[in-house]
């Protein structure tokens, strides 16, 4: 009798116990070698002449000028994608047209584009070498290696986030809810604002979210379009490059350092977004 | 009731508004820009491009790219699928810790990830000083490429993988079982299949995002040209030398490329799709 209630049976659907043991420890050494060190370089790495350093390395102009640039670039692109997603959600999901498919494949694109290539097809287009962009430069109104070819670059690359976040959620909420609120007679901004956004709001949040860690943080078709001019076109990741091509490597990581905290509160909050509501997010359900 | 061969009637307003702003929006930000490149390649011509693209450098880049590329995703088809078992099936002590920070390549910016690495895998670095003796040089080789292509495409295959790990019926796994499977040939040949699609697709995502990846891999791969020099840094290369038709050259092929794997993941789903049902 004893003897069975002191054995557990191992269940038929897991693994043995040293089995599993092992996976786990294997996973947990796994992520901490591959994404807690890298994370914890940066910290160690911008802290290593203290405090002092990082906060002096923080009032240089250069870092200070590359902060500004980032806050404004992703103040700007944010709420345009955003606007950009609410609108293309609301023509793909309530209203049935042809070539919907090909739209929305239209739309994610820009995930599968090198950043590289996206910031190349901005400097062809509006470059000195084009023809559009000679007229808009002799016009006083440069795109590449100015601010609106950084915000251009910015808005490719974060494109899809917003729209394939609340696509999904208002393609499954269907359509009964707006046409009652219309047949109440509320009016179609009412309609919006009292029905749709209610629902959406926390996916669009979530795309909002992540749109604004990858505004802030892309690079590589920022660096081809921005030409990097210090204190006029830096941003915080292509001025991390010039810092750390110039040996001021606690400068190079005190920035890194500033955007490492970004990405763990934009974790932080993404975390708590899918844990308190799960089911109103399309990521979370994703197949 | 223009509009009604293309459109079936709604009585929702504000069909012309939302169209308008997405379709200004997408043509000025996506469709603009790569008229552009594929305008700039239609003026070269196809033989001065093959002509441009044939020399040994170029190809050098494309297929390191390539290469460093499918190494490092065939190595997170591996542990990403063991992470997001672990993650899903058992239960321990910081789980939930480690499912957030899965996201973390997603959050940090590629430029801190490339810095970050190098200053890791570097000589003086600490993982570069434990690797040395045992005659491992990371940082500026093509291994340091693998490593930060291997941070890189991490989440993709995790989060892909993860919620059909979840949605795995139990009595598929209790029948094998009865019928006396023992719990290796069950996961053989009973998990695996199953997993199989959603494996391909993040794999496929994995090396899509991979190809092109710039910012985490300039600092750690010591840009040796014809060794260790990617192909979108070549494309940095030419444009700072104002080359613009080279550059937009080396951009095609890598447009194509991106097109030709996007197809390759909607042709993985729409096989998985008919092959599982409509999961």
């Amino acid at each position: 009798m004893s003897d069975i209630a002191l054995t557990r049976p191992v269940p038929v659907t897991s693994e043995p116990p040293l089995a599993r043991y092992l996976l786990i420890g294997f996973a947990v050494i796994f992520v901490a070698l591959f994404l807690f060190a890298p994370l914890l370089t940066v910290f160690a790495e911008a802290l290593r002449q203290g405090w002092a350093g990082a906060l002096d390395a923080l009032r240089l102009p250069d870092a200070q000028a590359a902060i500004r640039m980032t806050l404004t670039i992703a103040a700007i692109a944010v709420p345009i994608n955003a606007a950009f997603g609410i609108a293309a959600a609301w023509a793909i999901t309530k209203f049935d047209f042809r070539g919907k498919a090909f739209l929305i494949t239209l739309i994610d694109l820009p995930f599968s584009v090198s950043p590289v290539v996206a910031g190349l097809m901005l400097v062809l287009l509006f470059g000195a070498n084009s023809t559009l962009g000679g007229w808009l430069i002799a016009n006083d109104m440069p795109i590449v290696f100015a601010f609106p070819g950084i915000l251009l670059a910015t808005l490719f690359i974060t494109f899809p986030f917003v729209a394939r976040e609340i696509i999904p959620v208002m393609m499954e909420q269907g359509r009964a809810e707006e046409e009652a609120a219309l047949t109440l007679g509320a009016s179609g901004w009412r309609t919006f604002f009292t029905v749709t956004l209610p629902n959406i709001r926390w996916a669009l949040l979530y795309g909002v979210l992540l749109c604004n860690a990858r505004a802030m943080g892309e690079f590589g078709a920022v660096a081809v379009v921005s030409g990097k001019i210090r204190g006029e076109t830096a941003t915080m990741p292509t001025m991390i490059e010039m810092f750390y091509n110039e040996y001021l490597s606690v400068a190079a990581f005190t920035l890194a350092a500033v955007l490492a905290m970004l990405a763990l509160l934009t974790l932080l909050l993404k975390s708590l977004l899918e844990w308190r509501h799960a089911d109103l997010l399309a990521a979370t359900r994703r197949h | 009731m223009r509009a009604s061969i293309l459109r079936s009637p709604s009585p929702l307003p504000g069909f012309g508004l939302s169209f308008g702003i997405m379709m200004t929006v997408l043509s000025i930000v996506v469709l603009l820009p790569i008229a552009a490149l594929l305008g700039r390649g239609l003026m070269i011509g196809p033989e001065d491009l093959w002509d441009m693209l044939n020399s040994r450098r170029i190809w050098s880049a494309l297929t390191l790219s390539f290469r460093a590329a499918l190494i490092a995703s065939l190595f997170n088809l591996v542990f990403g699928l063991m992470l997001a078992w672990v993650l899903v099936r058992y239960r321990f002590w910081g789980r939930r810790f480690i499912d957030a920070a899965v996201d973390l390549p997603f959050a940090l910016p590629t430029a801190v990830a490339g810095i970050a690495l190098t200053a890791l895998y570097a000589p003086n670095g600490v993982f570069g000083q434990a690797l040395a003796p045992l005659g491992i040089q990371v940082a500026y080789t093509e291994v340091g490429i693998w490593v930060a292509l291997v941070f890189i495409g991490l989440p993709f295959v995790v989060r892909t993988v993860q919620p059909v790990i979840e949605e795995l019926e139990p009595d598929l796994e209790e029948v094998s079982a009865t019928l006396g499977a023992r719990r290796i040939y069950t996961l053989r040949r009973v998990i695996l299949p199953t997993l199989t699609p959603a494996l391909l697709t993040g794999f496929a995502l994995a090396l899509a995002r991979s190809v092109g990846e710039y910012g985490s891999v300039i600092f750690i791969a010591g840009n040796i040209p014809n060794v260790t020099e990617i192909a979108p840094l070549l494309i940095v290369i030419r444009l700072e030398e104002y080359n613009y038709d080279a550059a937009a050259a080396i951009g095609i092929a890598m447009l194509v490329i991106s097109f030709a794997m996007l197809l390759a993941i909607n042709a993985i789903q729409v096989w998985s799709r008919r092959r599982i049902g409509n999961v």
